[in-house]
């Protein structure tokens, strides 16, 4: 089925008798541990934006759990609060467009953790930005294993105590906006995209998106002008426009 | 549409696209048009909702303490402070802007 040999150390490793292999070791579990935990904390935030946005507990203690992929999980609580009920279509609507990149994170990864049915489903559960990020960056396949299910059970443990922490913190806030929780919700995004920008592409993007979204704004239902601003994406990407690496 | 129904369609779709990547086989959006448009989408994403989230109101376009607020976040995330760190900061400087302002 696969093309590759599925997670076969042996197979796989490259033959450098210089890699120290318990060092190795020791930096993919570090490593682990520092992502997860700093990812883990910031399911405050989205818990206490998700009950401003006026969901209660237990909907969004289930977001966390179920849905588990920050960037979709902010989006539905954030075009929700902008549009309210009205905008539910749009909300589906960019969660679900936002967690396309899982379907690349997916392909990726199934070649060194995915396996029977089962650990499949486990798998791609937690297959997300920094458990993808953190396997990948690991020189061992057995190393990118234990990366990626480290991070991902430490995130989503983690994530789902601090989502809880924030939605009871949110609850007991009363006036969220007096607290500056709307202006919070802008700067998650902009924290969730800071690290995409390094290249030119993604920031010529960024930057056409938001101009469109700015624009069609006074015009459209409320939710609709993230999903028209998508479409810089699709035509810049099409084209492959702004591509400052290619090859005159 | 109840709000749980809106929840569960998108956890059902999310779930979905991810369970995608390790059912299909090896091939459609490791192609690099597909990749990148998929890149793309992300970062267009985020950057309509952060000019949603920071200047809207309804259909209108407002100006007020969010702006400040997310000039203080980028200037964070420039020197490599942490997500939680800005985003704390944020809703601080909103919150003094409008409680003080």
């Amino acid at each position: 089925m696969e093309e590759r040999p599925a997670g076969d150390d042996a197979a796989a490793r490259t033959p450098d008798d210089a890699v120290d292999e318990a060092g190795e070791r020791a930096r993919a579990i570090r490593e682990s541990v520092a992502v997860g935990v700093a990812t883990a904390i910031y399911g405050i935030s989205f818990g206490a934006l998700s009950v401003a946005a006026g969901l209660d507990v237990w909907q969004t203690v289930f977001l966390s759990l179920v849905m588990f992929t920050g960037g979709s999980q902010f989006a539905l609580v954030g075009v929700l609060a902008a549009g309210g009920a009205a905008a539910g279509g749009s909300a589906i609507a960019t969660a679900a467009m936002l967690g396309i990149r899982n379907v690349v994170y997916g392909m990726r990864m199934k070649p060194l953790v995915g396996g029977s049915p089962a650990r499949n489903v486990l798998a791609a559960w937690i297959t997300i930005d920094e458990s993808t990020a953190v396997a990948l960056a690991q020189k061992l396949p057995g190393n990118a294993r234990l990366g990626f299910w480290l991070t991902g059970a430490i995130v989503f443990v983690g994530w789902n105590l601090t989502t809880l922490a924030g939605a009871l913190i949110g609850d007991a806030m009363g006036d969220t906006r007096a607290w500056g929780l709307d202006a919070a919700a802008g700067a998650a995004f902009l924290g969730l995209l800071w690290p995409r920008l390094k290249r030119f592409q993604a920031g010529a993007v960024a930057v056409g998106a938001a101009v469109v979204a700015a624009v069609v704004m006074p015009f459209v239902m409320p939710g609709l002008p993230v999903l028209i601003a998508a479409l810089v994406a699709l035509l810049v990407g099409w084209f492959n426009l702004f591509d400052r690496r290619r090859r005159a | 549409m109840t709000t749980w129904h809106l929840i569960l369609i998108a956890s059902a779709a999310t779930l979905a696209l991810k369970l995608g990547g390790y059912l299909v086989p090896v091939g459609f959006l490791e192609r690099e048009r597909p990749a990148r448009i998929a890149d793309l989408l992300t970062v267009a994403l985020l950057a309509a909702l952060i000019v949603v989230q920071t200047l809207g109101a309804g259909q209108a376009l407002v100006v007020d303490a969010r702006v400040p607020a997310l000039i203080v976040a980028a200037a964070l995330y420039a020197i490599r402070a942490p997500f939680i760190v800005a985003v704390a900061a944020a809703a601080v400087v909103a919150a003094a802007i409008r409680a003080f302002g």
